[in-house]
């Protein structure tokens, strides 16, 4: 990267609590979360999904009127955003002292009201409530993140797999170069249903859904850390995941030694993780899996990843970090900090 | 950036709407002035306020362009829409895949097979099959994925879901990427297929017009109406355009992007977001309003949207306004969501290739906010530069102007 673009701010919900704190606190004691059992009536029976949820917490809940009406995605990020800006950027941007743009990844959405929408509308269309059907639409929770913080700047939603954060980074650092803003938040947000939540059991019974959301704050600064490298993600159009996951580790140059944190994206699922494992073997540096923690949080799994390994190195127990994730269906990414 | 940013042009486009399946079939439809909406037979409406859309004519068995007969049947109804465009754009250019990003938009993207999941996960069974391919192929990035397989593109793609602008964006975010040298060209461009839970939760917000015929700018009009497509363009720079000696069917002159903070899906009544995007692009582009010949808006035809648009051209065009000649082509094929800003851009292009202009159909009394020239039949005329608008849900806005190559 050739510009000094670093990440400034971070903010975090997930499993663990509301906070970056929280999410630490947990990931340092490096013990799975427990999940809880969601279930589903159907028919005679009850389907039960282990899911890791984030603990509800009224007081933690920002206090914004378009807030009100949305389901957990929207909340989540907000509170991850309000944690990344501070008071102080807050009040700038207020003042149109701040340029800050935003951009969203995901990968589910708004999946609570989208099945609470069409259940109403396979029962009676006429009925059906015009309130959820608006939050349905992929980019309704970036939309309330910029009413929020009140930018009028730039704002994106990306529909990606599980890597696809890296791809809003790359972004946020295009629009920070072009100097169409001061500043980017890259958010990513996801909400545990039970759509999604059996949805991700079909692929493995291994896998815990997850939700939380996670947010970064870049900008043009020369402190710590830093974006170093941020190479196109891999396309498996190019390939197969193996192959994007050997490429990517190969384009992100991340010297292997015990100064520089490994935060990789596996899950636990040792057939999913098998690529990622395979490219990163031979690593002897520190190395940690947030996933295997925190459970799949789909689109937000690699923004946690990030946020945890701002604070690590912020923390001093290496120089460098650099994040990977292989993911479902879409591509390999990663970054290098310093 | 460069500190003197790159010509950046379009080497191919390619459609499919409710009007045609190919360039050659939507030119003639438009020219004509015809109206392509029909009964909705993809889904059940009879429950609904509306039955009528514009359904695109997509044929039932892979094209013969090498793609298989698996994976056409496993691609939803909007990619097959996407992959058609994308593959008319592609053989336009001269192309046949390569290391080249793809950008793409999308607002449905896959729902008709979510909605399949759905229902078969209510059903009082155990059965899990098929539900894994259900859950797989629902999403758009596995989708697209796909696509760009079967096009051999293996460069990395972005899905842009930012509602009615996603595939106006995508051709502005593929234009940055060319303009500032990161990428040679790019596939970028939007696609939308009906489904169920999206026409209903139009109908619900009351946004479709319960005749079904679209009046964008009608001082009575009363709704929009859906439809479907994709449209994609190839965006290239210049000078790779010229090395290779590829058509150049226009150059793409500026973008402008930004949030109207107003309400989730109501814009600001005076369109402050509309003319700030067109602001931008026009300064991006070096042009004032009066140097622009068309303008492709975004003209849902609901009372709000058409209202806080005319207030922007208005206001960005000032003393030049009477000049200015504006359609929406929403009146003829609907509003195509995360298609809409690719296939009006299309649309655009058409126009510049042909020198004349599609009309707003279906008027019968302009909105006083029209003091522009809205253009009630299709004409031909001089088209040297044309601006084309895209709003959406969220308040995300967009502009992008294209102009004849050299005419800066």
């Amino acid at each position: 990267m050739n510009l000094p673009i670093a990440i400034t701010g971070t903010g975090a919900v997930s499993p663990a609590g509301w906070g970056v704190a929280s999410l630490m606190s947990a990931l340092n004691a490096g013990h799975p979360l427990t999940p809880s059992l969601l279930e589903r009536p159907r028919g005679e029976s009850v389907v039960r999904t282990p899911v890791l949820r984030v603990p509800s917490d009224p007081a933690a809940m920002p206090k914004f009127a378009r807030l009100r009406r949305t389901s957990p995605v929207s909340k989540f990020a907000a509170a991850a955003v309000i944690e990344a800006l501070g008071p102080d950027r807050l009040t700038k941007i207020s003042n149109n002292r701040l340029r800050v743009g935003v951009v969203f990844t995901l990968t589910n959405g708004c999946v609570n009201y989208s099945n609470r929408f069409f259940g109403e509308v396979l029962k009676d269309p006429s009925v059906a409530s015009p309130i959820l059907f608006p939050e349905t639409v992929f980019n309704a929770p970036s939309s309330h993140l910029s009413a929020m913080i009140g930018s009028s700047s730039p704002n994106d939603t990306l529909i990606t797999d599980s890597a696809g954060f890296f791809s809003g980074m790359d972004l946020a650092a295009e629009w920070i170069a072009r100097g169409e803003v001061d500043g980017c938040l890259v958010v990513s947000s996801e909400e545990i249903d039970w759509l999604s939540a059996e949805g991700l059991n079909h692929y493995s019974r291994k896998y815990v859904a997850a939700e939380g959301a996670a947010a970064i704050y870049l900008e043009l600064a020369d402190s710590f850390p830093r974006i170093l490298r941020l190479p196109d993600p891999i396309s498996f159009a190019k390939g197969s995941r193996s192959a994007a996951a050997a490429e990517c580790r190969k384009i992100l140059h991340a010297e292997n030694h015990s100064r520089t944190l490994l935060v990789d994206g596996r899950t636990g699922s040792e057939r999913f993780d098998a690529p990622e494992s395979d490219a990163w073997a031979d690593w002897i540096g520190p190395r940690f899996s947030p996933r295997k923690i925190l459970g799949e949080a789909m689109g937000s799994s690699a923004a946690l990843q990030v946020v945890a390994a701002v604070e690590s190195l912020k923390s001093g127990v290496a120089d460098h970090a650099v994040i990977t994730a292989v993911g479902g269906n879409q591509q390999a990414g990663g970054v290098l900090l310093g | 950036m460069p500190a003197d940013p790159r010509a950046v042009v379009i080497t191919g486009a390619g459609i499919i709407s409710p009007m045609g399946r190919d360039w050659t079939e939507n030119v003639a439809g438009f020219r004509a002035g015809k109206s392509a909406f029909s009964p909705v037979t993809l889904f059940d409406v009879s429950r609904q306020r509306v039955g009528t859309a514009g359904q695109a004519d997509l044929p039932e068995t892979a094209p013969d362009f090498g793609v298989s007969a698996k994976a056409w049947q496993r691609m939803d109804r909007g990619t097959r829409l996407a992959l058609l465009a994308a593959r008319e754009a592609l053989e336009n250019a001269g192309l046949s895949g390569g290391e080249m990003p793809m950008i793409i938009g999308t607002s449905a993207a896959a729902m008709p097979i979510g909605e399949a999941y759905y229902q078969k996960a209510l059903l009082a069974t155990t059965s899990r099959r098929h539900q894994l391919r259900r859950v797989e192929t629902y999403q758009a990035q596995r989708q697209m994925t796909a696509m760009a397989r079967e096009l051999g593109i293996t460069g990395f793609s972005r899905i842009i879901s930012n509602a009615c602008a996603s595939g106006a964006n995508a051709i502005g975010h593929a234009f940055h990427l060319v303009r500032s040298g990161k990428a040679e060209r790019v596939l970028a461009g939007g696609y939308d297929a009906l489904s169920q839970l999206v026409f209903a939760g139009f109908d619900t917000l009351q946004a479709l017009s319960p005749s079904g015929i679209p009046r964008p700018f009608d001082a009575h009009r009363d709704g929009l109406a859906l439809g479907e497509g994709a449209g994609f363009v190839v965006v290239e720079s210049a000078a790779s355009a010229n090395a290779r000696r590829a058509p150049i069917i226009a150059e793409v002159l500026g973008y402008g992007a930004a949030t109207d903070t107003h309400h989730l899906t109501q814009p600001n009544p005076m369109g402050d977001t509309a003319l700030a995007t067109m602001q931008a692009a026009c300064e991006m582009a070096g042009l004032l309003p009066e140097q622009i010949d068309y303008i492709n808006s975004h003209g849902t035809g609901t009372p709000l949207n058409d209202i806080a648009e005319g207030n922007a051209i208005q206001r960005w065009a000032g003393d030049s306004v009477s000049k200015i000649q504006v359609s929406s082509t929403k009146s003829a094929i609907g509003h195509l969501l995360g298609g809409a800003g690719a296939v009006e851009s299309v649309i655009a292009l058409m126009t510049l290739e042909g020198q004349w202009l599609p009309a707003s159909l279906n008027v019968r009394e302009a909105d006083p906010v029209c003091t522009f020239d809205l253009i009630r039949e299709p004409r031909s005329a001089p088209v040297r530069r044309c601006l084309t608008n895209s709003f959406g849900f969220g308040g995300s806005n967009a502009t992008l102007i294209f102009g004849k190559e050299g005419i800066l």
